[in-house]
């Protein structure tokens, strides 16, 4: 009788260890769209970007297949813990605050945060004084958010965006002196887009890192160690192969 | 004093309610009121003489009033917010006008759509009162010799809006609770500061029930008030005891 419990018992361990250890055969992403150009829809509808097309190859390298779920930023790690997708790969900074919560792959890209600004503004350098009275537009939920709302919530006035296109709408609608975002994502928005309108302010930041951290990393639930590790070999398949230089080149340019 | 040590205890060792966030709801609180109050007493004077417009004979007076409760109570407040907030830059030069400096903030495109649909809704609630007066009523203010202006002042009006109370209170908690949508545009109102506490934290539950239970103490606040208005103004169709 006792044998008969001890089995049964370690048989319902095994299959409770099975179902956390799942080997994925098929990768859901979330993804926050629109973020130009590290995610977006093209001109005819089809999702795109860096971050999309880094996916795409790395779930091709690991011979998975995989699917995106579009969900807006400020719920994003939320929706990942809560399983309605496997991994976030939407331009997430590794930082210790989001350790706490999920498990990140090895950076995959570094960019600096910038600010962007009307062109003629009469805003030259960023500091508390130059910022007093200002109003500074964010994605909410951003590490860019909290680093704003840290070192110059004090002085000026924070709006905070559930997309970055509302914030960009209002930077162009005069709402907003300035935006605080990912450099190249203001390039192809603020810059490219809409040529002369707009110009960057200061230097680019990229420190300290408990707000910058190492880069984007992909996260993933705390305990899809394998996950990530098969993750973090494919992409280093896809450096030593070309392949992310090829899609790195199509996106930024040489560099 | 004890208060103040015991409040430090509570919080001393939770992450998420500090006092930096504790203030960010008590803001959004003061923002919340405020909209929900003052675009509340707007849309009630605004109300009344667009419910008498509404409930009159002549048409080229009551139709035009019609087709705006009917466009305002027929579309989503959200979608009328929007339109508000981001429609008005699609108009060029508006930032050189005297406007801008009102309609730059989030919070005043946001009190014209509030407004504007809370008195959509309170004219339809009065036009109900004013056309349930009793015929009788109406007959002998007539017989009595008042003017038009007279019997509404005196008549009309006045038990019409005892009519018109329970239905406005719920219309008040209605706007209270659709005033939750305000942070779409920016404004940190309760639920403004809740997301952004949700967001930060990655605490929906913590962040969600603790302004949840904010928005029932201000229900129960309304409720009250309106339940003591009640007892005072329709006193007289209380069964007698």
């Amino acid at each position: 009788m006792k044998t008969l419990l001890t089995v049964s018992i370690l048989g319902v361990a095994l299959v409770a260890g099975t179902a956390q250890a799942r080997d994925y055969d098929h990768v859901r992403f979330g993804v926050d769209v629109p973020y130009e150009p590290m995610e977006y829809r093209d001109a005819d509808g089809e999702l795109t970007g860096f971050d999309i097309e880094l996916g795409n190859a790395l779930c091709a390298e690991m011979g998975v297949t995989c699917e995106w779920i579009e969900q807006e930023w400020d719920g994003i790690v939320p929706g990942l813990l809560a399983r309605n997708y496997d991994a976030i790969m939407s331009s997430m900074t590794i930082n210790e605050e989001r350790r706490q919560t999920v498990l990140f792959s090895d950076p995959y890209i570094t960019i600096p945060g910038a600010w962007f600004a009307p062109a003629g503004s009469e805003i030259e350098v960023i500091n508390e004084e130059t910022l007093a009275d200002k109003s500074i537009g964010v994605q909410r939920g951003t590490t860019f958010d909290s680093y704003v709302t840290d070192n110059y919530g004090g002085v000026a006035s924070i709006s905070r965006y559930s997309t970055a296109d509302d914030m960009v709408l209002d930077l162009q609608a005069q709402r907003l002196d300035l935006v605080f975002l990912e450099f190249i994502v203001g390039q192809v928005t603020l810059l490219d887009a809409r040529e002369g309108q707009f110009q960057v302010v200061g230097e680019m930041v990229t420190e300290p890192e408990e707000y910058f951290g190492e880069g984007f990393g992909i996260a993933f639930r705390q305990r899809d160690t394998a996950l990530a590790e098969r993750f973090n070999e494919a992409l280093a398949t896809l450096k030593e192969d070309g392949t992310y230089d090829e899609i790195f080149e199509r996106y930024f340019g040489e560099e | 004093m004890e208060i103040l040590a015991w409040f430090h205890e509570l919080l001393d060792g939770n992450l998420i309610f500090t006092p930096q966030t504790l203030g960010y709801y008590w803001d959004g609180l003061v923002v919340t009121v405020q909209l929900v109050f003052v675009s509340l007493l707007i849309g009630l004077v605004l109300a009344v003489p667009l419910a008498i417009g509404r409930s009159s004979g002549r048409r080229w007076i009551s139709l035009p009033i019609y087709a705006y409760t009917y466009v305002f109570r027929g579309t989503p407040l959200l979608i009328q917010l929007y339109i508000i907030y981001y429609g008005v830059v699609f108009f060029d030069g508006i930032q050189e006008t005297f406007l801008w400096p009102l309609l730059r903030e989030a919070f005043y495109p946001a009190l014209i759509a509030f407004t504007l649909n809370t008195a959509a809704y309170t004219t339809e609630i009065f036009r109900g009162a004013i056309k349930a007066t009793p015929k009788g009523e109406i007959e002998a203010a007539r017989a009595y010799g008042m003017s038009q202006a007279l019997m509404m002042r005196r008549i009309i009006l006045p038990s019409a809006f005892r009519r018109a109370l329970p239905a406005y209170g719920n219309e008040v908690i209605f706007m209270l609770h659709a005033s939750a949508i305000a942070s779409v545009v920016t404004l940190m109102d309760l639920t403004g500061a809740a997301r952004f506490v949700y967001a930060r934290f990655y605490a929906p539950f913590e962040a969600f029930i603790f302004v949840a239970v904010i928005y029932l103490c201000l229900t129960f606040t309304i409720l009250f008030f309106f339940r003591y208005l009640e007892k005072r103004l329709l006193a007289h169709l209380r069964p007698q005891s």
